[in-house]
């Protein structure tokens, strides 16, 4: 019972955790905080068991369950989960869990955050575990909902706005996702939403057809399906020119929602390309592949470039903001993630894959570390501190931990997907990539520069009795220090996992 | 076998986990800890190097898989060789020596264990740089060391200066690292996937590793690309802005990181790979290195503090080290990373001797320190003599090997005579400049007495590697020539040993031996002219320093201010990049958020608005309201004719009728 419906289970107890939080009285703070805790942890157990019962060798789905729901429509409730999804399902049960112990201190409004959150968790795991397109869509759109009530009830000063431009960045691009999802389900024979079958030589028939005047013929038409799932895609990586919500809604959100939202939401869309779009469309993923390589560099450089100015930059324009910072470098970050995956080599889209789970838990350590200072001294100015060196060393052993992560320091994780990427990268696009490391020293010149800032220097008289990490930030931070070192220091665990599946999706582009 | 070499090299990274969690809570803070750790790792290093003696011959191997994925596999393994024994040696007595020295020099520094640990970790990075035998672990742990030394040159954080250096020193050498790195790509890339030492010499003497990109061929290229990381962490022109500055750390950190083990990594890299150095690359080593010797010499001749003066000689040297094995005198270049390594951590620790006595590092406020610290002093002289490549000592064995060889290039190839200019000034300079710093600390007479009062000898643990260090500095342990018994035979002919056992054959020939001569002679005269002009300038008549500045103001002003080339990086490099990303992250806040993407909003407000309109006016208004008015005026109209009246209706039947007759006649 358990083992044929682990993922469903996985899905659904985080809702049945919203409905029991829901349903506590609401003076009861603590009732509602340990049964949040309790529905993130099961799930994170079932990611257990179904990481400790993952065939590696296997390429296809695992786990699956598939029936029928819309019959008339032939829609499923399929899941599954293979090599590239198993490693974002741990991260979002890791990181759900792990934020509902950073928010611990939340006071307003504590049961709708908390459900809204259980629901967040439940959207997430779903989108990572359909393989039915309606199913995808489904879940795709339930993660928005509390997203925005997240961001726009709990944030800070312009939460209002960053969640309005959050929610319609986001359906603007589901729009386009429904579009081809429509598409795909009339030109496929027999109709069908299952990404699967889909995926099958053979199953999806476009015709040439006239829309508004203009004729497409039948590989224009496929290539603007293309187009408009990328945009849809591509606005949640973020990237550039579609990146702008994310600063804002980075900056606005509550701190677990900030991990969340960097540490998980980001991948969805590099994962959504590599779900959808290459196995569907890999002649015209392959024809865009040129693009999307373009778009990485772009990613790379310009975020790093906007980073660093977030040092440089007063206030008064925008600048001078830790968290500011940390989401342009993760725009930076995500642009490894494309350029890996533009280049079709088997260390390209190991390191990719890869750098999504990384950039999962340093970005995560990230954010949870500016929430421990913000929560002290109530701002993130990065000029106003100076010298804490001495005074919370603790803290400042993490945050180096997390800056060096980061910055591609050898010995932590993110190292390895970097240097994957790259040499994967630099066998198709030498010339590309090459510009591309610029990136690397970019990113170590905004790091260590915001690290001096901040710790080094002389002590800013005003912090000279900041208390060091307590117990609890300790716990959520610990399990990503070690997952940082660790696979830094021996990746294989991950990179097992991802392996065949990643060999058969390389397989489909082979021959092109 | 395996199990000795991981003691010796992750013994120290032991010592710095535990140090770094519980030095706090253990006796004297862990330092024993740390000093005992390395004392392991050195009596390991000390039997292989035994090994070595007896055998002459030593190589041991070993792989483990790391990472492997289709197509692609990364192994991790250890490559032991004369080299690799050597390297171990001198790292980790240095190391050991520093460890010892330290335990005094931070007595009472509140961070005093995390210091230790950095210290061992360090030394664990560095032995893992050596010991590795694959290019992409050698990136790995030259990063590593890049760390420690970022840890330890802003070990005193406090101090902005500090905290400057160290971010100056990370940076400036990722510079390099890129090129390193871009190097790797391209091995990796044509070579289909090799990275081990041996598989890609293997490649490359099969000749396989062919192709131009721009005219150059690719194996120049990589060459070249590596040597960006050497140039980095070495500290050669023009990346050498970091070294002196990186003198904001503790003085033993400079002796072991700054000195004798990091910055020679580069060299030790460029040794390692030499197989992989075309000549064209080699001839691009050799002029860097060369200019690099001479160009930081003429900045040692002007500075006034005591490190820096120091660190611009470590550039120096380091630059002749590279001259060497771009003219192919790669014996001289490693045997003088040996040697200095020695003399140099000599130099630095018996500056810190002074720092720790004075509390300056200002030689102007120095003087008159013979008396007062003995021990710092003639330690320091035998050191400086080495240096300055005086016979018996160390240093006059490697310099004349790498003159030799500088000149026995010129000679073949006279269109480098530039080569050759430079090495030899190079020499004049480093015995003038060192015994400048000899005068100005020691022997002149004391200018400051209340800095000179107190100041006392060293105690024990800082003078015991003061004497062993000024000890190896003697030539008589990497000659042998000397007909000593005992222990000295052990070292045998150290020289034609370097010749036999390093690398491939040397491409030592007779104009070598031609060249030996004249390079000697050449060089021990402008080495002492260069002391005696010191001796003249700085005892004899104080005051000639001073009127020849002021006549020479402009080359003073210049040297003095290091040829301006940190003002000239902060403008042409550093500053037009902050404006850049000043403007980007300033266009994309205004730009492409608020118009691109806010700029929208007037648009469907707009359409929205305009819509509104068009539904209230056009549809409601006219449409709808205007069907309901149009059935309402329309039904008044009509009711005129409800008259009810049926002969109307009749009448109005009948007309009807005939209109419809009349229409279907004619349609």
């Amino acid at each position: 019972m358990l083992y044929e419906h682990l993922l469903s289970f996985m899905i659904f107890t985080p809702v049945v955790g919203m409905l029991i939080v829901a349903l506590l009285p609401s003076s009861q703070k603590n009732w509602v905080r340990w049964s949040s805790l309790l529905f993130t942890f099961l799930p994170l157990c079932l990611s257990g068991i179904l990481f400790l019962n993952f065939d590696q060798a296997l390429a296809d789905m695992q786990f699956v369950e598939k029936t029928s729901w819309i019959p008339t429509f032939n829609i499923h409730y399929a899941v599954g989960v293979d090599g590239l999804s198993i490693t974002l399902i741990l991260l979002t049960t890791l990181l759900s869990f792990l934020c509902v112990i950073a928010s611990w201190g939340i006071e307003a409004g504590l049961k709708g955050y908390f459900s809204m959150f259980l629901l967040l968790e439940a959207g997430m795991l779903g989108i990572f575990c359909a393989f039915d397109f309606f199913l995808f869509y489904i879940f795709w759109e339930l993660m928005l909902l509390p997203m925005y009530f997240l961001i726009g009830i709990w944030g800070g000063p312009r939460k209002e706005y960053a969640a309005i431009k959050f929610f319609l960045y986001t359906l603007f691009g589901s729009v386009l996702m429904l579009v081809v999802m429509l598409a795909f389900y009339f030109y496929s024979d027999p109709h069908t939403f299952d990404l699967i079958e889909l995926s099958k030589a053979g199953i999806l028939k476009f015709n040439a057809l006239d829309i508004f005047g203009i004729s497409l013929s039948a590989e224009q038409f496929a290539k603007l399906l293309f187009i408009f799932l990328f945009i849809g895609f591509a606005i949640k990586v973020p990237i550039f020119p579609f990146h702008t919500w994310l600063p804002l809604a980075h900056v606005e959100a509550p701190t677990p929602i900030s991990v969340i939202l960097a540490g998980i939401l980001l991948k969805m869309g590099a994962y959504g390309l590599l779900r959808i779009s290459y196995p569907i469309l890999p002649h015209e993923t392959y024809w865009f592949s040129d693009a999307l390589a373009v778009l990485g560099l772009v990613n790379i450089i310009y975020g790093a470039l906007c980073a660093m100015a977030q040092i440089t930059l007063p206030e008064a324009k925008g600048g001078n903001d830790l968290k500011k910072l940390i989401a342009y470098s993760s725009i930076s970050h995500m642009g490894y993630v494309l350029l890996g995956m533009s280049v079709f080599t088997v260390e390209g889209i190991h390191g990719a894959v890869f750098q999504m789970f990384n950039h999962g838990t340093t970005t995560a350590m990230l954010f949870l570390l500016v929430g421990v200072i913000y929560d002290r001294v109530h701002h993130r100015k990065i000029d106003g501190f100076g010298g804490l060196g001495n005074v919370v060393p603790i803290y400042t052993a993490f945050v180096s931990l997390a800056f060096f992560a980061s910055l591609g320091l050898p010995g932590l994780s993110s190292f390895i997907s970097e240097i994957l990427v790259f040499l994967g990268s630099f066998k198709v696009y030498p010339s590309l990539t090459i510009v591309a490391t610029l990136g690397i020293i970019l990113n170590a010149a905004f790091f260590l520069w915001a690290l001096q800032k901040i710790f080094l220097g002389p002590l800013n008289p005003t912090y000279k009795s900041l208390k060091d990490i307590s117990a609890r930030e300790l716990l959520t931070l610990a399990p990503l220090a070690i997952l940082v070192i660790v696979l830094g220091v021996y990746p294989m665990p991950a990179l097992d996992l991802m392996k065949s599946s990643l060999d058969h999706l390389l397989t489909l582009f082979q021959a092109l | 076998m395996l199990e000795k070499v991981l003691w010796l090299w992750l013994t120290p990274l032991a010592t710095a986990i535990i140090l770094l969690f519980l030095g706090k809570r253990l006796p004297r803070r862990g330092d024993w800890l740390a000093v005992m750790g390395l004392g392991l790792s050195l009596t390991l290093s000390l039997s292989f190097l035994l090994e070595l003696f007896q055998t002459h011959t030593f190589e041991w191997r070993e792989q483990m898989a790391w990472l492997s994925l289709s197509g692609l596999s990364i192994s991790f393994g250890w490559l032991i060789d004369p080299i690799t024994i050597l390297m171990l040696c001198v790292v980790t007595t240095v190391s050991f020596l520093v460890h010892l020295y330290s335990t005094e020099y931070l007595k009472g520094d509140p961070n005093y264990a995390r210091y230790f640990a950095y210290l061992s970790f360090f030394t664990f990075s560095m032995l893992g740089l050596v010991l590795v035998d694959n290019l992409l672990w050698l990136y790995i742990f030259w990063e590593l060391v890049g760390l420690a030394s970022y840890l330890l040159i802003g070990f005193w954080f406090e101090k902005k200066s500090a905290s400057d250096a160290a971010k100056k020193a990370f940076l400036t050498t990722r510079i390099g690292d890129m090129g390193f790195f871009i190097g790797i790509m391209l091995i990796f890339y044509k070579t289909g996937g090799l990275l081990t030492y041996d598989d890609i010499f293997k490649f490359v003497a099969q000749g396989q590793f062919t192709g131009e990109f721009l005219g150059i061929p690719i194996l120049t290229l990589a060459g070249i690309l590596l040597f960006l990381g050497a140039m980095g962490k070495s500290a050669q022109f023009p990346l050498h802005v970091w070294l002196p500055d990186a003198m904001e750390g503790p003085t033993p950190v400079s002796a072991l990181i700054h000195a004798a083990t990091m910055v020679a990594a580069g060299v030790y890299m460029v040794t390692r790979l030499y197989v992989l150095f075309t000549p064209e690359a080699q001839l691009f080593i050799a002029y860097i290195g060369a200019f690099t010797a001479f160009f930081a010499a003429t900045m040692a001749l002007t500075h006034t503090d005591i490190k820096k003066v120091l660190a611009y000689s470590t550039i120096s040297q380091l630059g002749y080290m590279m001259m060497g094995l771009g003219v192919g005198a790669y014996v001289a270049g490693f045997l003088h990373l040996v040697t200095h390594a020695a003399f140099k951590a000599c130099l630095f620790l018996c500056s810190g001797s002074v720092i720790h006595a004075t509390h300056t590092q200002d030689m102007r406020e120095m003087g008159g320190l013979k008396s007062k610290m003995p021990i710092t002093f003639w330690t320091m002289l035998i050191a400086t003599l080495s240096i300055s490549g005086i016979p018996f000592f160390s240093g006059f064995v490697s310099k004349d090997l790498l003159l030799a060889g500088c000149l026995s290039f010129v000679m073949e190839h006279p269109e480098h005579l530039l080569l050759a200019l430079f090495a030899f000034i190079t020499a004049g300079m480093t015995a003038f400049y060192m015994f400048r710093l000899l005068c100005m600390t020691f022997l002149m007479p004391a200018k400051n007495l209340k800095v000179i009062d107190h100041a006392h000898e060293s105690p024990w643990a800082m003078t015991l590697p003061l004497c062993l260090l000024s000890g190896l500095s003697f030539a008589i342990f990497f000659t042998g020539s000397l007909d000593g018994a005992g222990l000295l035979q052990v070292f045998g002919s150290w020289h034609d040993w370097f010749n036999e056992v390093i690398l491939n054959p040397a491409p030592l020939d007779e104009a070598h031996g031609n060249a030996h001569g004249p390079a000697m002679a050449l060089s021990l005269i402008l080495a002492t002219g260069g002391i005696l002009l010191s001796y003249l300038f700085y005892l004899k008549k104080p005051e000639l320093p001073q009127r020849l500045a002021q006549n020479t103001q402009a080359i003073y002003q210049t040297l003095i201010h290091l040829y301006w080339i940190d003002e000239l990086y902060q403008k042409i490099i550093i500053q037009p990049l902050l404006k850049l990303n000043t403007f980007l992250a300033d266009r994309d806040n205004r730009w492409i958020d608020q118009k691109l993407v806010d700029g929208w909003k007037p648009l469907t407000t707009q359409t929205s608005k305009g819509s509104g309109h068009f539904d209230n006016i056009v549809i409601d208004e006219t449409l709808v309201d205007g069907s309901a008015v149009v059935v309402s005026t329309s039904a008044i109209q009509l009711r005129k004719i409800q008259t009810g009246k049926v002969q109307q209706y009749v009448l109005m039947a009948i007309g009807a009728f005939c209109i419809l007759l009349i229409a279907v006649y004619f349609l």
